[in-house]
Order: structure tokens, then sequence, then C-alpha cells
């Protein structure tokens, strides 16, 4: 007897092996926009790896925190290497899932049967920015208590409750010890939940398979392949096909990862942000704080909300409410086609916009806050909101193609 | 065993009371790991007040204290400063403090017990920021109308000299004034009321 079917009398290796590796078939027409999940589990590994290193020698204490860091970065062996693959590392996490849903839109990867896929994508994206956020007090800079501040003061304008909430966050009257010490314990915490929800993630799109550049189903079309009479004629075997694609893709990112790595860990004020080299200072607000690039254009959105009724509140729903809604995506698109090949000039166009609207918001929330740009904020919110709440509209009045049969090559 | 005679009635009430039990339970636990978040003793007694000397505050000067590792202001306002406060009126949200955002004995023109110094908690009401003291007169970058007052670098809202909020400030409402008193005339006392005059 074989030590393989030794141990698969006894746990399911084979089999699980050939279902979601040499045998699940994925359509065979993925093209470079399918990098990107496969990226965004090579850099949750990247991050939980150089995490728990840097893990080693940090200090979750307000009063060592900062020289910790320096500790790190000067007197360690390599440890202004694992530093910068864990901050660099943090950028290119939304870099990579931002492509990675931006491909869902193009494709329309987020309709039916794959809702459910998309809402748990959209957990895992939620998660991310959680772990972010607890992430980014840690170094104790000038940025890291300021941008902490701000973000755990959103949760006292909700009302009533809202000071004993953010009392409640902070576990004293300010950021403090208190706060950087429970960060540190979530932000450990939060990315093994984040690789459990990629488990279900993946679970889930096994279940019902992955899409393509044509939004077609092939479990839907004809059956039959060099592989097998069962599998869909226009599937091809994950493992070695995609397996070795993706390695293509692993070798391409990580040249573009170590350059920033190696030439410009801190991307000009982007990834690590200049007030961060100076330790925090609860009496003293930079000059300009704004969060890191990632949360930005929700920030902006946050601030183009003038405050009502003596409460910023109604601005904390805005923000919320940006990231909410993309959860009703697979009901509000209600075109007959998913994939942008197929859908006609309305929603290329409204997707043009979309993508437009972001990265100017993005740039928006890092600016300090002029009338203009208030008033620029204001319209590009309007803007990112029709994009979701006209969606059954334009998305039906939408001129769209006829859908191939077959995948095309 | 036969499932002969099961009385599926009562099977299903000891199935939920069971289940009830467990999730009333399961909350009970919560509590302590919820509770656990609240501020400690330690960080309650830091709370405690602060003392201010004033007496080297010079006219146009600030002084920052901390109380409950919060920034707060002292500022020793000009004659000028003062005559500046009530022109200000119309362009403000609550010129008059009808916000409860500061003790009653401070709900003033002024915003103070004694006109000239001006205490409050450096923090933005929008969300937290600590505004930047610009006594200066017109500056090029606030405009020709400043008279003077704070301004928070994070999102752009101005205050008078009084911690009154301009009208268009994201902030939703006036800074905190913190319950305080006069030991001498040298000395205040932050967090703790003054007695009997309102």
């Amino acid at each position: 007897m074989s030590l393989m079917s030794w141990i698969d009398e006894r746990f399911p290796a084979t089999k699980v092996w050939n279902e979601h590796l040499a045998q699940y078939y994925a359509p065979k027409n993925f093209d470079s926009w399918y990098f990107f999940g496969s990226l965004a589990m090579l850099v949750l590994v990247n991050q939980i790896l150089t995490g728990v290193w840097l893990a080693m020698a940090y200090k979750p204490d307000a009063n060592l925190a900062f020289a910790s860091v320096e500790y790190i970065m000067r007197d360690m062996d390599y440890g202004w290497l694992i530093r910068y693959m864990h901050s660099t590392g943090a950028s290119a996490f939304f870099i990579v899932v931002y492509l990675h849903m931006f491909r869902g839109l193009m494709y329309g990867s987020y309709r039916k049967p794959r809702e459910l896929l998309w809402i748990i994508g959209l957990v895992i994206y939620l998660a991310m920015m959680a772990t972010a956020f607890f992430g980014y007090l840690l170094p104790w800079g000038q940025m890291s208590y300021w941008g902490a501040q701000v973000i755990v003061n959103l949760f006292s304008a909700v009302p009533f409750v809202g000071d004993d909430l953010s009392l409640w966050i902070r576990g004293d009257y300010v950021i403090s010890d208190a706060t950087l010490n429970r960060f540190f314990a979530l932000h450990f915490l939060l990315p093994f939940i984040l690789a459990a929800l990629v488990f279900i993630h993946i679970v889930a799109l096994h279940k019902v398979g992955s899409n393509n550049p044509d939004g077609i189903e092939i479990k839907k079309g004809p059956k039959g392949n060099r592989w097998s009479d069962t599998a869909p004629a226009d599937g091809i075997p994950f493992h070695p096909y995609y397996s070795v694609k993706d390695i293509f893709g692993v070798g391409m990112f990580l040249i573009f990862f170590a350059a920033v790595i190696f030439f410009i860990p801190d991307m000009h004020g982007l990834f690590l942000e200049a007030p961060n080299f100076e330790p925090a200072n609860p009496l003293k607000t930079p000059e300009h704080i704004a969060p890191v690039w990632y949360f930005t254009p929700f920030y902006a959105m946050l601030r183009a909300v003038p405050p009502m009724f003596n409460s910023q509140f109604p601005g904390v729903i805005v923000m919320f409410a940006s990231i909410l809604i993309m959860f009703f995506l697979p009901w509000l698109d209600r075109s007959p086609v998913k994939s942008i090949r197929y859908k006609g000039m309305l929603f290329k166009v409204a997707l043009a916009v979309f993508a437009v609207t972001f990265i100017v918001l993005a740039y928006l929330g890092m600016q300090p806050s002029t009338p203009t740009k208030t008033m620029l904020a204001r319209i590009f919110t309007g803007v990112y909101f029709a994009f979701f709440l006209l969606m059954p509209i334009y998305s039906k009045m939408d001129k769209t193609k006829p859908v191939p049969e077959r995948v095309t090559e | 065993m036969s499932s002969e005679g099961v009385d599926l009635k009562k099977r299903r009430f000891l199935t939920t009371a069971t289940a009830v039990v467990g999730a009333v339970g399961a909350g009970f636990v919560a509590v302590p790991f919820i509770k656990n978040w609240n501020p400690s003793e330690r960080a309650k007694a830091a709370g405690a007040p602060e003392e201010a000397d004033i007496s080297a505050l010079e006219p146009g000067g600030l002084l920052r204290v901390k109380w409950r590792g919060k920034v707060c202001w002292v500022v020793h306002r000009t004659e000028e400063n003062l005559k500046d406060l009530p022109t200000l009126d119309s362009q403000l949200s609550d010129p008059n403090s009808e916000v409860p955002h500061q003790p009653d004995y401070c709900k003033n023109a002024t915003r103070s017990i004694k006109p000239e110094y001006l205490v409050a908690i450096g923090i933005c009401t929008h969300l937290g920021c600590s505004p930047t003291y610009r006594p200066d007169i017109a500056p090029a970058d606030l405009g020709a109308d400043w008279k003077g007052g704070f301004f928070c670098p994070c999102h752009g809202s101005r205050f008078d000299l009084a911690a009154r909020v301009f009208k268009g400030s994201p902030a939703p409402t006036n800074l905190y004034i913190p319950p305080h008193k006069y030991l001498s005339d040298d000395v205040i006392l932050i967090g703790v009321d003054q007695e009997g005059t309102a």
C-alpha cells in the first residue's frame, strides 16, 4: 500500500487536490485581470509572515513603540527590509484588491449565481480596512496618532451613545497607551480571520465556478474536453494551466513590489506619510492630516458632507453608505448580459466615469480642504452614488450585444 | 432505542429551553469582555484636575495645559480682541452659545469667567484634531476679515477667540469650555467647577 493511499484513507488529500486544483475546470479564456486574486493571497501571506516577524521586536507601549520601530529599522539585521515589505505590502494589498474588484465590475462577476461570492469578498475588504486602520496606529507617529483620533471620533458622532462608544473603543479619554495596546492585539488577530474569510471566498468560488471575460457560464455549455467527458468543454484544469500562469503573474508583481521596497518605500509620502516620522504628540496636530491613500476616497466623501442639526453624523452615514452600497450591486445591475464586452455604451461610460470618480475622490481626500475642493468633493460624491443608484435604470436601457454560445479565444 | 412513546412536544420544549439558557449564558459571559474595554481606574485617575499658572502669560499669548490627556488652551485676550468679539456674531453658527458646550458660568459673550482669559479644550468638535492658534490679524491664507482665532488644519474649521465656530465650517458646534475656577489671580484649576456664582 502506497503512502498516499494510506493517507487518503484517513484524510481526503488526493480528493481535495483534484477537486480544487488538478480537476477543477476553470474557463480557458482568463486574461491578465485574473492575476489579482492569486496576487492578493500572496500579499496576505507576505503581510502575515513579515507581521509576525515585526511583532517579535515591536513594543506596543506608548513610551516605547516609536523607538522600537526605529530599532527594527536601524539595529536589526534586515529589519528595514521586513518592515518595508510590511508597509509596502499594505498598499500593495489594496492596489491588488482594488484591481480585483474592478475586474469583477467589468466582467459582471458579482451577478447571479455569484452574489454571495461578491458579498464575502466585500466582507474581506472590510476586514482588510479594519486591519490596516489598527496597524497604522502602531508606529505611534504623528499621523498614526491623529489619524486614529479622527477615525475613532467618527463613532462619537453617533447620536446618544456616541461619546460612550468612542470612549469604549479608546479605553481612555484620548488615544493613549490603552488604545495602542488593544489595537496591536486586534491587528495581530484580524489577519487570521482574514485568512479564514479568504478560505470561505474560495469555497464559494469553487461551488459556483469562475466567471470569465465573456461572462458565459461554461457549466451550462457543452461537455467534454481533453481530460474528462463530463467537464465543461470550455474548461481547463486549474493545475497546471492557471497555477503556472499565476506564477508568471507573481514574477511580474514581484518586480514592481521589489522596486518600491528598495527604491521608494515611502512612495513620496503616499505609502508612509511624512508626519509619521515624528513621534506622536497629543498636544499638536500636524499641519495637514490625511489617511493613507487607500482610505482617501471615503475620507473625501466624509468631509464633503456639511454638518446638519449640530452634528456631523450625516457625513459619517454617507461614508459608511458608500461602502455598504456595494453590497447591493448584484441586484442593482439589471443588464441581460454580464460582461462589459457585450454591454452597451451606457454601462461602459458609467463604469469609466466611476473609475475616474474613485481616483478623483482619492486625490481630494489627500488634499487640504478649500472651498473649491469641497465643492468638487460634493459633486463627485454625488456621481459615486449615482453610479450605483441609477444602475437599475441605465443598465436596463443600455443596448447590449448578443452573447456567443461559447467563450471566445 | 425505540421512538415509540416519545413526547415530541416535551422534547422540543427541552431543546428550546436548553438553547435559550445557553444563549443567555453566552450573553453574561460577553459582559466582562465588553466591560474590559472601558477606561481603567488608572485612566480615570489621570483625569484629575490640572493647575495652570498664568502669571507669565502676556496679552495675546497662549498656554497649553494637558487635562485628561487633552490639550487645554488658556488665551490672554487683548483689549482689541474683546472689542472684536461682538462684531463677529453675525458670522457665527452659535454666537450666544446655546449648545451646552460650556459650564453655565461661561455662557456669556466671552465664554469665560474673566473676559480677558479664555479657557477652552483645544480639540475640534468636528473630528478631534487640535486647531492651530492664529492670533494674527488678516493673514493671507485666512482672509482680510480674520480678527484672530483658531483654524483647524485637518478640515478647515474656523473659530473665533471665544472658541465659537464660524458658519460654513465642518465643525458642527463651538469648542468645549472645560469646568474651571480661579484659585488666585495667577492660577486656574481646570477640571473643577467654580462654586456659587453662575
